[in-house]
């Protein structure tokens, strides 16, 4: 009886009291830190529901007494960016029709790419992939010029088409690089069996790759949806500015000389712009994260 | 899908070696168009051009080394030289510091990890025009952090670091680490995940103390993944550009200059391509000179192996 009795005993580590000091500083120091990094995203919500007088009267940090969503309103249809004044939406609209096939055409490229690299190696190819890795550490101000020229000489320039030409350029190494590293963790067997049967480069790539390989497609997208929507140098230099992408806009709108600042429209037109990448980065979770990695670490 | 190789075909078949598999080396072209076109292309094609006399259009007309020259008695490019330098030095220590810090707190088996993570990296999905634009906001002297310190009774209380030329830089760094730091803590974090549990039994068991472990056994074997990160983090640093443009435009005057903008502005609005393309070609080798001992460390680090 007593001998049960003490092999049923607790086991395990004793357990840690919740109030230790350690714990205390601990979570103490993270959730300053956390509040710390929260605190611009705070701002920027309760400047651009409050109204003016109010801005003016209060602190930034306050929470508005009167919730307003006209600076919303004025930030997505009325702000003005030189002649024009519909808002940012016009941004909005740019940015997604260059979002949608800058992504579509760098992810297929990328990972058609990463695709040659680990399973239709030839002669050469390890060196072009080196190259196109170097790539990613030279300034985009080496190559803006050569790259104007290019677009001109293809007509170009200016144009939507050719933005999504440079994001499919500029996103390469990066996309590139995380095809391939994870292709070549698939099992070769799969790759020689199929060969073996007679199936070809597309039919291996439709059939065989695609269904195993759907995650890391979601993690370039995530990387490129992100990056492409926050791009601001590429937008500037390549596109007209009718075609001017929804940062380059916000920065006209917040940064004009002309005017009274209406710091409440500022606000919401910021939030807008950052919502995209926001609501990609919270539903993603460690998708995301996984793409830094894989492009950090293993960088 | 035709011409793709299909089972060991005769010897009197065989195709020539360049068509074999063609779909693969039809699906290489992007990328050597890209790697050799672009990249390669482009880089050179931008260093011959420093060293003409091209203005408004480019033009093959040599003056040797006069842009270099002319470039480095430039005010407006030592300026940006200089504030890259103390940014980027400043950004760097405080970014490993804080990265480091905070990665070290999330690997303590805490709860709610997850959570503090998305708090502490949601700023990186941000752009840094987005980000540029929130912190001129609370760093407003008017209505900011500043106001408020006032109203609290400090009345003499002064922080406008965008509208001070000397303190401007602090402004952007500010900014720079609320978006950067977040990056530097998840890669040092899956460093960090990667450590043998048994290095922890073992120093427990000896009795070292958690901190004396992290610098003394942790970060040495976090070696590689530090030197990882400070080659991006750094080749990041060197493009800086879009927090500047949406913080303070270079302001005020000049104090916030930076080599990016120099260039953009050199390029596209002053129209003066030679300079455009001196500064850039100073910006190369400064990633260079980064880069090679890296990849000099990467290189030899394989051999050993």
């Amino acid at each position: 009886m007593t001998d049960t009795a003490t092999l049923t005993g607790p086991t395990g580590p004793r357990p840690k009291k919740a109030l230790s000091p350690r714990n205390i500083m601990l979570y103490g120091t993270l959730i300053v830190v956390s509040l710390y990094y929260l605190l611009p995203l705070y701002v920027m919500i309760v400047t651009s529901l409050k109204g003016m007088p109010e801005i003016r009267l209060g602190n930034i940090f306050s929470p508005p007494v009167e919730v307003t969503f006209q600076p919303w309103v004025k930030a997505w249809a009325e702000a003005c960016t030189g002649i024009n004044c519909d808002g940012l939406s016009r941004g909005f609209w740019n940015s997604v029709r260059i979002l949608i096939p800058s992504v579509l055409v760098s992810v297929s490229i990328a990972s058609i790419t990463g695709y040659v690299l680990s399973m239709w190696r030839f002669k050469g190819s390890e060196i072009f992939f080196a190259i196109l890795l170097l790539g990613a550490f030279i300034p985009y101000q080496v190559l803006l010029y050569p790259v104007v020229i290019v677009l001109r000489e293809l007509g170009l320039y200016g144009s939507l088409t050719g933005l999504v030409v440079v994001h499919t350029i500029f996103g390469m190494p990066i996309n590139v690089l995380l095809f391939r590293n994870y292709f070549v963790t698939l099992p070769e067997e799969l790759f020689k069996a199929a060969r073996v049967d007679g199936a070809g480069f597309w039919r291996i790539f439709v059939f065989i790759i695609l269904p195993m390989s759907l995650p890391i497609f979601v993690v370039s997208m995530i990387i490129q949806v992100t990056g492409i929507w926050n791009d601001f140098l590429f937008g500037v230099v390549y596109t007209r500015p009718e075609n001017y992408p929804m940062t380059v806009q916000l920065n006209n709108i917040v940064n004009s000389v002309q005017g009274v600042q209406e710091y409440n429209v500022n606000m919401a037109a910021t939030l807008l712009t950052g919502l995209v990448p926001l609501t990609v980065y919270f539903f993603s979770g460690k998708l995301f994260v996984r793409g830094i990695a894989a492009g950090a670490v293993k960088g | 899908m035709s011409s793709a190789e299909h089972a060991p075909a005769g010897p009197d078949k065989r195709p020539i070696r360049l068509f074999r598999n063609l779909w693969s080396k039809i699906a290489a072209i992007p990328m050597i168009l890209v790697s050799v076109g672009i990249f390669v292309g482009g880089t050179i094609w931008t260093i011959v051009y420093s060293f003409t006399d091209s203005g408004l259009l480019p033009r093959l007309n040599w003056v040797g080394l006069e842009q270099y020259e002319r470039l480095w008695s430039t005010r407006r490019w030592l300026v940006s030289i200089e504030n890259l330098a103390v940014f980027g030095i400043a950004s760097l220590i405080l970014t490993f510091a804080l990265g480091f810090l905070l990665a070290a707190l999330l690997d303590r088996k805490i709860r709610f990890e997850d959570t503090f993570r998305t708090i502490l990296l949601y700023p990186f999905a941000l752009s840094f025009i987005v980000t540029g634009l929130v912190w001129q906001w609370i760093l407003n002297p008017e209505f900011g952090v500043q106001s408020i310190v006032r109203g609290l009774g400090f009345e003499s209380f002064t922080f406008d670091p965008l509208y001070d030329s000397s303190k401007v830089m602090i402004g952007l760094l500010i900014a720079g680490l609320w978006q950067g730091t977040g990056l530097i803590m998840v890669i040092l974090l899956a460093g960090l995940r990667g450590i043998d549990e048994d290095i922890w039994k073992a120093s427990r068991v000896d009795g070292i103390p958690a901190w004396k472990t992290y610098v003394v056994i942790i970060i040495p074997m976090l070696k590689p993944v530090f030197i990882t990160a400070l080659v991006l983090v750094t080749s990041g640093i060197v493009k800086l550009y879009d927090l500047v443009v949406a913080m303070t435009s270079g302001g005020p005057g000049i104090s916030s200059e930076v080599p990016a903008k120099f260039v953009y502005d050199t390029l596209f609005t002053r129209q003066n391509l030679g300079q455009g393309f001196a500064a850039s070609t100073m910006m190369l080798v400064t990633v260079a000179i980064i880069l090679i001992p890296w990849a000099l460390l990467q290189f030899r680090g394989k051999k050993n192996d």
